[in-house]
């Protein structure tokens, strides 16, 4: 899909510019984009550093241990198939609380453990179950407490307050995850209906 | 409102102190393991460079020849009336399928329009708080062979729908629309 994107955008691009006479901005604006990208990665370096340093120290100091447990109560309700002891709640929770903190390198692998273990409680077919739906809608709804790379992009950029849209990305981003869950409620429901 | 704006200011300073006093009461060495995971930072931003700078050149010929103010001249009266702004639907459109490319966009919008500008604005929340659902959908489903999806990429789709709803909201009622 990205890749259609991708030549879609440069493809029409370039086509564009030699009907419009735009070449020369086109032929500029491919080194600019490229040197713009590169610089942008460098000044992410920063904040990755700092950010990731001190998730480090979270996590030997067993604190990301402490929210997963914390949360657990409210995991459950929201995977009502799952059986509490189960190991795929842990996974789901550590998953959670990666993303929450933008450890998304560790998110990642945490998120197919998980999915692993739905699909063995499922009994082990290629079918999405319920809770698999729901892990994913919640994934993609993430919840982010701070949004590290943002604020490293805004401050490149020179914002008057970079760390502004910390509190409106968290009013944003906890609202999108209920509506996820309503959502998934809803679908479910439906499928029951119909049987 | 100005409890959100105390989160804002408060939230990265107050982790940081809760962690460091936390790490030292549970006797961690903190500043080795703050260097340890440091590194997988810069890691991460230099593996990010050939994402970002194939998505921007990318952007930055579709800007550059016009297409984009073309495509805009098109369907922003429409985006307009129903209070969308219309630079921000590239990003939109492209958020579920992939971080890398929508980190781009948000630059790009941040660069043009200005960080603490309406859409610059909207740019930054929208990329802090929704989550690649193609992504997340290729790989996790992927990884364990799950081939029917039943109604996870409606889900997906229609949470990401409702989040780019919910944060020009946001941004308007916080910041006002300009």
């Amino acid at each position: 899909m990205v890749n259609y994107i991708w030549v879609g955008l440069t493809i029409i691009g370039l086509v564009f510019a030699a009907i419009n006479g735009t070449m020369n901005e086109v032929n500029e604006a491919i080194f600019k984009g490229a040197a713009e990208a590169v610089t942008l990665c460098i000044s992410l370096i920063s904040v990755l550093v700092f950010w990731l340093g001190m998730m480090k120290i979270a996590e030997d100091s067993g604190l990301l241990n402490k929210l997963t447990a914390l949360f657990k109560p409210f995991v459950r309700r929201i995977f009502p198939d799952v059986p509490s002891n189960h190991p795929a709640l842990g996974y789901i929770l550590s998953n959670m609380i990666a993303n929450m903190f933008g450890l998304g390198n560790a998110a990642t692998p945490l998120g197919i453990k998980a999915m692993e273990q739905l699909k063995e409680l499922n009994g082990g077919i290629n079918e999405a179950s319920r809770s698999m739906v729901t892990f994913l809608a919640l994934n993609t709804a993430s919840v982010t407490l701070v949004p590290t790379m943002v604020i490293a992009i805004r401050m490149k950029y020179e914002s008057v307050s970079p760390t502004e849209i910390v509190g409106p990305t968290l009013v944003t981003t906890i609202l999108s995850a209920i509506a996820a869950i309503l959502i998934d409620r809803f679908f479910y429901y439906r499928r029951i209906r119909k049987g | 409102m100005e409890i959100i704006s105390g989160i804002s200011l408060w939230i990265i300073p107050v982790m940081i102190g809760f962690i460091l006093m936390y790490g030292t009461f549970k006797k961690v060495p903190t500043y080795e393991s703050f260097v340890d995971g440091g590194k997988e930072g810069i890691k991460i931003a230099v593996s990010i460079i050939p994402f970002l700078v194939g998505m921007l050149v990318s952007i930055s010929i579709f800007r550059a020849s016009g297409a984009l103010e073309y495509l805009m001249s098109w369907i922003g009266p429409g985006l307009l009336a129903i209070g969308v702004p219309p630079e921000i639907l590239p990003l939109a459109i492209i958020r579920p399928i992939s971080g890398t490319a929508a980190l781009g966009m948000t630059s790009d919008l941040i660069a043009t329009h200005g960080p603490d500008s309406f859409l610059g604005r909207l740019a930054s929340v929208l990329q802090g708080s929704t989550d690649t659902t193609f992504y997340v959908l290729t790989v996790y489903f992927g990884a364990v062979g799950i081939r029917k999806m039943g109604d996870a990429l409606k889900v997906g789709l229609w949470a990401d729908l409702v989040g780019i709803i919910v944060a020009i909201i946001v941004v308007t009622l916080f910041f006002g629309a300009n």
